[in-house]
């Protein structure tokens, strides 16, 4: 069977696929691949169901050799990738032969690349789901140099012809997300509830798989005290109570004791996977 | 019961209820009523999200339907009784979850001084409790243990542990718990447990799953 050998992960490399919903209750969120979207156009690309498991790849730097002839392709972040030295477009299918070399640049635009190869990657399921759970410990542990990763059989269905144009790469100016109400927004000032729109935010740089922190100005709370914790959707909003927001992202922990005021509504949260440390973050009503 | 109904976005209701009896009654009563479309339910201390798949139950059907089902469950005036035995009349012992615990963990007597009673007289109403798992904490399979039948308020360690073994069982507020894996925490320990609490190959990979029975056995080391 053919595998993928990689030999330099990157700042971290994770499997993922569309993640393990249904666990909440028990305390396990529903993981999967934070740009649920470019994994599943990876996957489209190469003929794979949506919900086969790739590579999220963050930022790049990554180098991996194919040890047999593959369809493979890269979506979400947009940068130089190379197979055998000579350049790949993105978001297209390409075919890898036996000791092929993939090289992945820093992203330009975005910042998780999904890398899909025809067959999925085949690791063992846990609870359903290939998913690394960063928080959780479930899953594929993270790839490290040498890590030899198993190829699944080919599926059924060929490899598409598929329109290129038809995807975009992250934007690389602003971001605009549009919100939906949260569950807590009473528990915060009319001000607050502004600022949250009117006021423009950065990407912190300890933004990770659990949560996007934003950078901005404070957001005063009506209701003082503490929440008892409660269960929370993806795309959360939750103020810590030095008034700093963090949109709740796949491994978050499944219930939390900070106030929600808005939720990323579910068309906009693919987009915050792609957030670069800096960028500037925007809302809008959903 | 009156509820208050949170927005939580295109597939998700909040439920929030007046205390922790009134989000156990009100999880048993849609456990038992759910119709398709219902997705999940997850408990916490004083909420209830109700997950849905909207295309099969839209966000506002199930609304009515939550809102039916609290409308016809006791009101928080009613005493909140018994939150582990009426959960769910139905249930025989069968169905009640025993856990062997070695007690003399690290605070028993601490704990038993602190609540003004002996260590043996913690240990039995440990024991003689039935105990229902409310919701699930801070880590994959950490359920929060209530019990009508325990009179006590445990306060927490003023220092959390950085470290706390797998097995311990440990008590905090109104709470009974164990910890599925090595973690930090700030719950007394009580003794320990070989019972499986996590296992990520089962199909029910949860031992303390929300609405379960749990009992305390007492084993020698």
């Amino acid at each position: 069977m053919t595998h993928l050998v990689v030999d330099a992960p990157g700042a971290l490399t994770l499997v993922e696929d569309l993640g393990r919903p249904g666990f909440a209750h028990l305390g396990v969120a529903g993981s999967g691949a934070l740009d649920r979207g470019a994994l599943a156009l990876a996957n489209r690309l190469v003929g794979n169901p949506d919900g086969a498991a790739g590579l999220e790849i963050l930022i790049g730097g990554f180098r991996a050799t194919f040890s047999g002839d593959a369809w493979f392709a890269v979506a979400g972040a947009w940068g130089r990738a190379r197979l055998g030295g000579r350049p790949v477009a993105p978001y297209t299918a390409a075919r890898a032969r036996a000791g092929d070399v993939l090289e992945l640049d820093p992203a330009e635009r975005g910042i998780r690349y999904l890398l899909a190869v025809r067959g999925g990657i085949d690791e063992p399921p846990v609870l359903g789901s290939r998913s690394r759970d960063t928080l959780a410990g479930l899953g594929p542990e993270p790839v490290v140099a040498g890590r030899v990763l198993e190829l699944g059989p080919e599926p059924a269905t060929s490899v598409p012809l598929i329109d290129q144009e038809a995807a975009f790469p992250p934007p690389a100016d602003h971001l605009t997300l549009g919100l939906l109400p949260g569950p807590r927004a009473d528990w915060f000032t009319d001000a607050a509830r502004a600022r949250l729109f009117d006021d423009a935010w950065r990407c912190s740089a300890s933004t990770d798989r659990i949560g996007a922190r934003l950078e901005g100005p404070t957001l005063d709370r009506a209701v003082p005290g503490e929440l008892p914790s409660e269960a929370t959707v993806p795309g959360s909003i939750q103020v810590s109570t030095s008034g700093q927001p963090t949109i709740l992202l796949a491994d978050r922990p499944v219930t939390g004791g900070y106030p929600v005021i808005a939720i990323v509504a579910p068309a906009s949260l693919d987009a915050v996977a792609q957030l670069r440390p800096g960028q500037e973050v925007r809302f809008r009503h959903a | 019961m009156s509820v208050r109904m949170l927005p939580a976005g295109h597939a998700a209701l909040l439920v929030e209820c007046d205390g922790l009896a009134e989000v156990l009654a009100l999880h048993d009563g849609l456990a038992r009523s759910a119709p398709a479309g219902v997705v999940e339910f997850v408990p916490a201390a004083r909420t209830l999200l109700v997950g849905v798949d909207p295309a099969v139950l839209p966000l506002e059907s199930a609304e009515s339907w939550i809102r039916r089902t609290a409308a016809a469950l006791p009101g928080s005036a009613a005493p909140a009784s018994t939150l582990a035995a009426a959960a769910d009349p139905a249930a025989g012992a069968a169905d009640i979850v025993t856990v062997p615990v070695e007690y003399g963990g690290d605070d028993l007597h601490e704990t038993a001084r602190l609540l003004g009673v002996s260590p043996e007289a913690l240990v039995a109403h440990h024991v003689n409790a039935v105990w229902r798992v409310a919701f699930i904490g801070f880590a994959p399979g950490f359920g929060y243990l209530v019990s009508d039948d325990w009179p006590f308020e445990v306060p927490r360690l003023e220092a959390p542990r950085t470290r706390v073994p797998a097995g311990s069982v440990a008590l905090a507020g109104a709470f009974a718990g164990a910890y599925p894996r090595e973690s930090p925490g700030g719950w007394r320990l009580v003794g320990r447990t070989d019972a499986v609490l996590w296992d990520a190959a089962s199909d029910d990979p949860a031992l303390f799953a929300p609405a379960r029975r749990v009992r305390f056995a007492a084993v020698r080391p």
